[in-house]
Formats: structure tokens, sequence, C-alpha cells
């Protein structure tokens, strides 16, 4: 019963964490854009909170690269399980036009794993708000998947 | 006694109850007046169970330790207001809750969370000296300091004490650290300082410090209902007015540095008592 709740309420509460990595801003203006009134996503219990200790779900724009590789490491190290990573735009899914840059390790991938990847350059915020709930459900997978390996 | 044990499990079940509804209309508010929707009324409890799901995270033993002790404390302030005991005790015991999250958020040595602690440690010196103004006031006029006194009373407080009523109204905006004064930590979706003084908090232990916020909510509702005890209409009212207003001031000022805070919240809520004080004693 607990467990139930636990679960409804994972999906009715995530809590983001938007990390720029290096992108040119396009997709994290989206980003913002999601919670402006036009979209609103604090209606599904969303928020933007700055602190990856707080965080469900790791949103990640622009490629990364040598220096901020450690940075965006650290980040998902801190967040507490169960955790989420959704990956916006094209810089990071692959890297996008900077791939072939001497400084650009590629797309977030490379680093930490990505459970969603929403492309675009930039995304769109109803792309976005699509990643999210994607990610959302994989969210509830995992927690089967652990009860499923405890069992 | 059967009766002290039915107000006690009143006091420790309603007080997160009123108080996560309180959170949520507090919300939904804020959101229209961004002209949004706004998250469901049931939107803090969400919160709070998943935080309890979380991986329990904590950065040492004391920092646990206080997050238990916030809650004990601010849930036997609430419960010795609803048995109507002394409010000086219940006031005390609610500045140790106080106390308890910094020093918790102290225990940890991230920057934001110090700086959080420190600037909560002056809001706390900024509304403390407010509260226990207050309390003398409305001993002054009812010449008790017990809330089963102050609420036989036989007409309603505010009509004697409007300037300490606006004092505590300023109390209040600095203990729910709502804008102007949000410097150690806030709400919603506008961060300061990561998050200040919650900033190592995580989880279970997050869960724990946002319930034990909701037992303070509701203990400084309560507070500000004594002012209109005479029915219970009058205590709706005046409880609903003043909430409304500080979601209203939250949504359009600005946040200010400690300097102002404790200057504004000072000289206004000093020399407001003062006078309140003043005209209770010359009367």
């Amino acid at each position: 019963m607990l467990k139930k709740l636990i679960e409804k309420a994972r999906i009715k509460s995530p809590w983001l964490l938007h990390y720029d990595c290096s992108s040119c801003n396009g997709c994290d203006i989206e980003v913002l854009a999601c919670l402006t009134p036009v979209y609103d996503i604090e209606r599904f219990g969303i928020i933007n909170v700055g602190n990856p200790l707080h965080a469900d779900i790791l949103l990640v724009t622009g490629t990364v690269n040598y220096r901020n590789r450690q940075v965006l490491l650290n980040l998902f190290d801190q967040m507490p399980a169960p955790k989420v990573v959704v990956a916006i735009g094209a810089c990071a899914l692959s890297g996008g036009i900077f791939r072939e840059a001497y400084n650009v390790i590629g797309g977030v991938d490379r680093v930490i794993p990505v459970n969603v990847y929403v492309p675009g350059c930039p995304a769109k915020p109803e792309a976005i708000i699509d990643g999210v709930v994607l990610g959302l459900q994989t969210l509830a997978q995992k927690h089967k998947e652990r009860k499923a390996d405890a069992a | 006694m059967i009766d002290t044990a039915v107000f006690i499990l009143i006091a420790l079940t309603g007080g997160p109850l009123l108080g996560g509804f309180v959170s949520g209309l507090d919300r939904i508010l804020t959101a229209r007046f961004q002209s949004r929707i706004g998250p469901p009324l049931w939107q803090p409890f969400y919160d709070v169970v998943k935080l309890w799901g979380k991986e329990n995270t904590v950065v040492n033993v004391w920092q646990a330790f206080c997050a238990y002790c916030y809650v004990a404390a601010t849930s036997i302030a609430l419960i010795l207001f609803v048995l109507r005991s002394d409010l000086l005790l219940i006031l005390f015991i609610q500045a140790v809750g106080a106390v308890f999250l910094v020093v918790g958020a102290l225990s940890s040595t991230s920057p934001f969370s110090q700086v959080g602690a420190h600037r909560e440690l002056l809001q706390i010196l900024s509304y403390e000296p407010l509260l226990i103004l207050v309390t003398i006031g409305i001993f002054l006029e009812t010449g008790s300091f017990k809330i089963a006194g102050i609420y036989s009373w036989n007409e309603p407080l505010i009509m004697r004490l409007p300037f300490l009523f606006v004092v505590l109204g300023y109390a209040l905006t600095v203990k729910l650290r709502k804008s102007p004064f949000d410097l150690s930590t806030s709400h919603h979706a506008h961060q300061e300082l990561v998050k200040g003084l919650l900033t190592d908090y995580s989880g279970p232990i997050l869960a724990l410090t946002e319930i034990g916020h909701w037992y303070e909510v509701v203990l400084i509702l309560g507070l500000c209902s004594l002012f209109w005890a005479t029915n219970w209409i009058g205590m709706i009212v005046i409880v609903g007015v003043t909430y409304f207003f500080e979601v209203l001031i939250d949504n359009v000022s600005a946040r200010l540095n400690w300097r102002w805070m404790l200057g504004y919240v000072w000289a206004l809520g000093l020399s407001l008592s003062l006078v309140n004080l003043i005209w209770l004693y010359v009367d």
C-alpha cells in the first residue's frame, strides 16, 4: 500500500535539475519556457530545483567536453536514487555540429547513462515535456525492476 | 485524560494534514497570481511521499538527529497549542525547533548550507523579539499567557491590538520565509543559494523538515486566530485574510538582503509594538 503510494507520488512529483553542459542556450531557453504560463509544467507537480540532492530527473543540454565532464558526473552522482537522465537537443544526443571539435567528447551518454533522448535543434518545449513524461515511465519501470531483483 | 489523548492525536495528525493543504493552496494561489493553473491541491503530499521513498543520503548523523528534533519540537509546540497551554512555552519550544534546523544545516560543510544557516539565524533573530512582544501585548490585554484564557476573552483582541497584529504579520512573513524575507531558503521555483538552509537535507530527511514546516505553519496561523477568538467565523476569516496577504506579498515583492530585513523588521516591528503597548498601558 505504502509502496504503491510512493510509486504514484514519484510520477506526480518529479523535480527537475537542469544542467547546461556547453549549449548555445537555445535548448535552455526552451527548457525554461516549459515553466512559463504558456506550458506551466507545475500543473504536473514538476518543479525546477537547483540542487542535485533534491532532484529526480536530470535534464542535460549541450555537448559534453573535457572540462565539464567531471561536473556532469558529480551532479549525477549526487542525485539520490531513483533518478532519470533526459538528454535534450542534438548536441546532448550526439555532440551535434560540434561533434568533431577537439575539445568535445560527444553526447551525454558518453559520460552518464541516458534514459530518454529528446531530439531537436533546439528541442521544442512540447518535445521536452514529452521526454520528461517518458522519463517518468522509466522511473516506474526502474522501480519494478528493482522489486523483481529483490524478489 | 482521554480528552488530552484525543487532543494530542488531533494535533499530531491534523497539523500536517492542514499544513499540507495550506501549502497546496499557497502554490495554487501563487500560480494564479502568475496567470498559471498551478499544481493540484494535494501536491505537497505527493512531494513528501515521494521524498520519503527516495534513497536516504545523510551528510552525517547530526543532520538526521537535528531534522528529527525539529519535527519533534514543532509537533510538541502544536500539541501544546491544541491543549491550550502556555503561550510563552509554545514559543520557546518552537524556537528550539527552529534552532535545531539551523544546527542541522551547520553540521554539513557545504557553503550554501552554511550561508543559508547563518541567514536563518538572522531571520530567527528578527522575528523572535516580535513574537515575544505580541505575547506581552496579549498578556497586558487579557491578563493571561494561557491560550485557554485568551480564547475565553469576550472581545476580539484585534480591536485593542491592531498594531501588534501587523507586527505578527511581519513575523509571520519572516517565519514562513516568504518574499521579501526568503533569504535563508525559498519555496517553489525561485531559488536562493541553491536551496540555502535546506541544501544538504535530502530524501526522507527533507520530507521530515517539510512536515516540521507544516506544523509551524499551522501553529502560526493558530497564533493569528487568537486575535479574533470570539467566534469561529472571525477566526477563519482572520486566518484566511492574513494568509492571503502573505501569499500576495510573497508574489509582489523582491527579496531583500539581511541588512534590510533586520532594519525593516526591527524598526517597524519594534516601534509598532511599542506604540500598541503604550496605548494599552495608558488606556
